[in-house]
């Protein structure tokens, strides 16, 4: 300050500042710059007093508007509900079968059918509800209980065995385990693949499968929805179609179990988990007399790209 | 603030009988150091701020004077030109038919859709916006190698609403020393509403150049309905306020500061501007000793052409001195040019005093060497190169869209499963289909299946399984994609391949087409059916 020196060739005065022989100069910031920088401090002081921000043992300061971004995510959840809730009172004003006459209404229904299944199903029945050994594939055309949408409907209300759910789907085969010699459940083994061609059949085997099966599985092994007796003349097995496989089954049979969804899931969300599985490709209609009319070409989403 | 550090610098004591300095390796800093200072010496800031230096400098306003010329006059052309485009773009019709938007110029953010004439840009076309974006860089060298900083100085939308602002100065309140004496006066009744006059004629210029941007972005006439009933998106009114205010501000008080220190545009051209590049300069070996008419009368040996009568100063609208050389607040407008030439022509001396020149030409013409015109520094090569690049991206774009497809199909097939087997044996694999209608009406399209052994069948959510058929029907609306989910099946006792059948599905619309090729996958050979 007492000997202020010039840098000759700008003319612009030395800070006093040196690195190895390279000095800094003066060159003040523009008034409106500074004054900019003034207001960012008073800005971050505005905010810090507004929102959450000095960080505390346990969390951090509150704020004064009391804004938190759990709150955020909270409003905007109930913004989406509120945006959802007419299609939702429209799905749940409409019976089931009358869906697909209403073809946005169905593309709305498996969208949140999707949604509920990635949350709901996909432990059991896989991501891409293909299932595995023992828990069924829902995108075949082979259903153990039916395959229309009220069926499936309420297999998801009531579940399977399930023991809480009054109206829960229910069958029970019989251990043929001692019932059957080993070699005869063999020759009834043999018979079953053989109705869907994959083994020699045996006369023994037939008899046996007319006396012991036939009545819920039907004489030719066509299965009984009603009741939930699989189909055997397939090629679909849920536990397995080898020849061991299938005597496992007869002399041990196992039982899967589904819980019932009604009381944990909303109706509105049961209808549409149903039409979601519905429409995995293998969905059967209503009845041949009353078919739901067909989706229409509108049916398909058309994107703006 | 062009001379942030001359602000600082101490007045130098006039030195008028010093010797002209020799001329062997010119350099600039010779006209700095002879230079008089034209503009009063700042009185030291009474802000002792840190360490005892000023935190900051105090911005000073540029009043520039009216001149005319031929740089004038085209930039006005080019002001004129630019302000038209910009204002009337969004309000020029343009027929597309009942199933697209009739405005010429629109960015259809909604819709995901760019519209420019004739042209129709998708979201998967932006390789289109990508290449003009290219283009705009290298045009932007291409300008700068030819012509320096012409873009700063005639087209940048900084200049041009600088340029109109200050009109509006100079139409309130008078000229360049008018405008000085009110800026010092004291806030009297009249200066007051002078100003709060101007001030609403800058609000007004600001708020129709904000309101004029959102045009481009909805269809203008009912938009502008919209906004004046209240019932426009709110994001045009936050967008019109936003910008109106940054034209307010950045055109009606900032101007020249934008150059100097928010541009990173100028600091760019610091690194491309060579010795080769056309700049405006003064000519020093023929100006200095500068010195009034009076001074050089009485001692005609020892002054050059430049009579100092600052008028090169007067007119700048960044308010620099073009005799200190290259700056970065030179936006190389002419405007210094124009009054230089009056000038020389009133004193009876040549033009060209401050002319465009390159500083190559520079040193050859003060070694002696008769003057170049201006126009052979446009000859370079680099210039060539900068123009094949532009003009080849150019091609492609122009060729890329003239052969373009209005019709694309793209296939994912499910990966979870990948194959499904029905009760009957037969396999089946399901795909999502996007058909893309690029054309602006609605039209009937087939999908077929390519490559698969007899028997393959295809339905969709439209067609259910009883009509499945190796083709099928859709029909796709105007300018969309339709988004399909197929499934292909294939009779049981098709031969298995590990890998999957590799097949295509082919779209046809009228004369285009596309296909994608796809997999179909199956149940492995060797594993046991156990689902």
């Amino acid at each position: 300050m007492t000997n202020k020196r010039i840098d000759e060739p700008t003319g612009t005065e030395f800070v006093g500042h040196e690195w190895d022989g390279i000095e800094e100069l003066n060159t003040p910031l523009p008034r409106w710059w500074l004054y900019t920088f003034y207001a960012t401090i008073l800005f971050a002081l505005v905010y810090v007093v507004l929102y959450p921000a000095w960080p505390m043992l346990e969390g951090a300061t509150p704020g004064t508007l009391g804004w938190s971004s759990r709150g955020q995510l909270e409003q905007e959840m109930r913004a989406a509900d509120a945006a959802r809730a007419g299609v939702r009172a429209q799905i749940a004003a409409t019976d089931i079968e009358a869906l697909a006459g209403n073809p946005q209404l169905m593309q709305a229904a498996i969208a949140g059918g999707a949604a509920a299944f990635k949350v709901n199903c996909v432990q059991c029945h896989g991501a891409g509800a293909a299932g595995s050994p023992g828990y069924p594939n829902l995108n075949d055309d082979d259903w153990l209980w039916g395959g229309t949408l009220t069926d499936i409907q309420t297999t998801l209300a009531h579940g399977i065995r399930w023991e809480a759910s009054p109206e829960t789907r229910t069958n029970f085969m019989p251990a043929f385990e001692g019932v059957l010699q080993p070699a005869e459940a063999d020759a009834v083994a043999r018979h079953v693949l053989a109705l869907s061609g994959k083994a020699k059949d045996s006369p023994q085997g037939a008899q046996l499968f007319a006396d012991n099966c036939a009545a819920c599985h039907g004489p030719t092994g066509g299965g009984l929805p009603a009741m939930g007796a699989p189909a055997l003349n397939d090629a679909i097995w849920l536990y397995g179609g080898t020849q061991a496989d299938v005597k496992r089954q007869i002399l041990a049979p196992r039982h899967g179990v589904m819980p019932a969804w009604q009381g944990r899931l909303d109706p509105v969300t049961i209808k549409m988990l149903a039409a979601y599985v519905h429409s995995r490709g293998g969905g059967q209609d209503a009845a041949p007399s009353a078919a739901a009319p067909e989706a229409t070409p509108d049916a398909t989403k058309v994107a703006s790209n | 603030m062009a001379q942030a550090d001359e602000l600082e610098r101490p007045a130098r004591p006039p030195a008028p009988d010093a010797p002209q300095p020799a001329h062997a390796g010119r350099d600039w800093a010779a006209a700095l150091e002879t230079a008089e200072s034209t503009t009063p010496t700042p009185a030291p800031s009474d802000e002792v701020g840190f360490m005892g230096s000023a935190l900051y400098e105090k911005g000073k306003t540029v009043h520039n004077k009216r001149i005319d010329g031929p740089f004038r006059r085209f930039k006005w052309a080019v002001m004129a030109i630019t302000l038209v485009i910009y204002y009337a773009t969004p309000w020029i019709r343009w027929d597309r038919g009942a199933y697209a938007p009739d405005q010429a110029v629109l960015v259809d953010l909604a819709n995901r859709r760019f519209y420019m004439f004739d042209i129709e840009i998708w979201p998967h076309e932006f390789y289109f916006v990508a290449g003009l974006l290219i283009m705009a860089g290298i045009g932007l060298f291409l300008v700068t190698s030819a012509v320096g900083r012409a873009w700063c100085g005639y087209a940048c939308p900084q200049t041009v609403w600088t340029d109109l602002f200050q009109h509006v100065d100079r139409f309130f309140d008078g000229d360049r020393n008018a405008r000085m004496r009110l800026d010092k006066a004291p806030w009297t009744l009249a200066k007051t509403t002078r100003r709060l006059a101007k001030w609403a004629v800058y609000l007004a210029i600001a708020f129709w150049t904000g309101g004029a941007w959102i045009m481009y972005f909805a269809d203008a006439p009912t938009l502008t309905w919209d906004f004046w009933h209240g019932t426009a998106d709110p994001v045009a009114y936050a967008t019109v306020a936003i910008l109106t205010g940054t034209t307010f501000w950045l055109g009606g008080f900032m101007r020249e500061q934008v150059c100097v220190y928010m541009c990173p545009w100028p600091r760019i051209q610091t690194a491309m501007l060579d010795e080769k590049s056309l700049i405006v300069t003064y000519k020093d070996w023929r100006g200095e000793q500068r010195g009034s008419l009076k001074k050089a009368a009485k001692n005609p040996d020892a002054y050059g052409d430049c009579i100092d009568c600052a008028m090169c100063v007067a007119v700048c609208p960044t308010g620099v001195d073009i005799r200190e050389g290259q700056q970065i607040g030179c936006i190389t407008c002419g405007l210094c040019i124009d009054a230089c030439d009056r000038v020389m022509k009133e004193v009876g001396r040549p033009r060209g005093l401050i002319d465009y020149a390159t500083l190559e030409q520079c040193d050859a013409e003060a070694a002696g060497a008769p003057a170049t015109p201006a126009w052979k520094a446009l000859l370079r090569p680099r210039l060539f190169v900068y123009f094949g690049v532009w003009a080849g991206i150019g091609a492609a774009l122009l060729f890329a869209l003239g052969t373009r497809s209005h019709t694309d199909l793209t296939v994912a097939p499910d990966r979870n499963p990948p194959f499904m087997l029905l009760k009957d044996g037969s396999v089946r694999n399901a795909y999502t289909l996007r058909l893309r209608n690029m054309e602006a009406r609605p039209r009937e399209m087939e999908v077929a299946l390519e490559g698969l052994p007899k028997g393959a069948v295809m339905w969709t959510d439209a067609v259910s399984l009883e009509n499945a058929a190796p083709r099928q029907t859709v029909t796709v609306p105007a300018n969309a994609t339709q988004v399909l989910r197929a499934y292909v099946m294939l009779p049981p006792g098709t031969e298995a391949d590990d890998d999957g059948l590799a097949f295509t599905f082919r779209l046809t619309a009228q004369d285009e087409s596309d296909s994608a090729q796809t997999t179909f996958a199956q149940p492995a050979k060797t594993t046991p059916e156990d689902d």
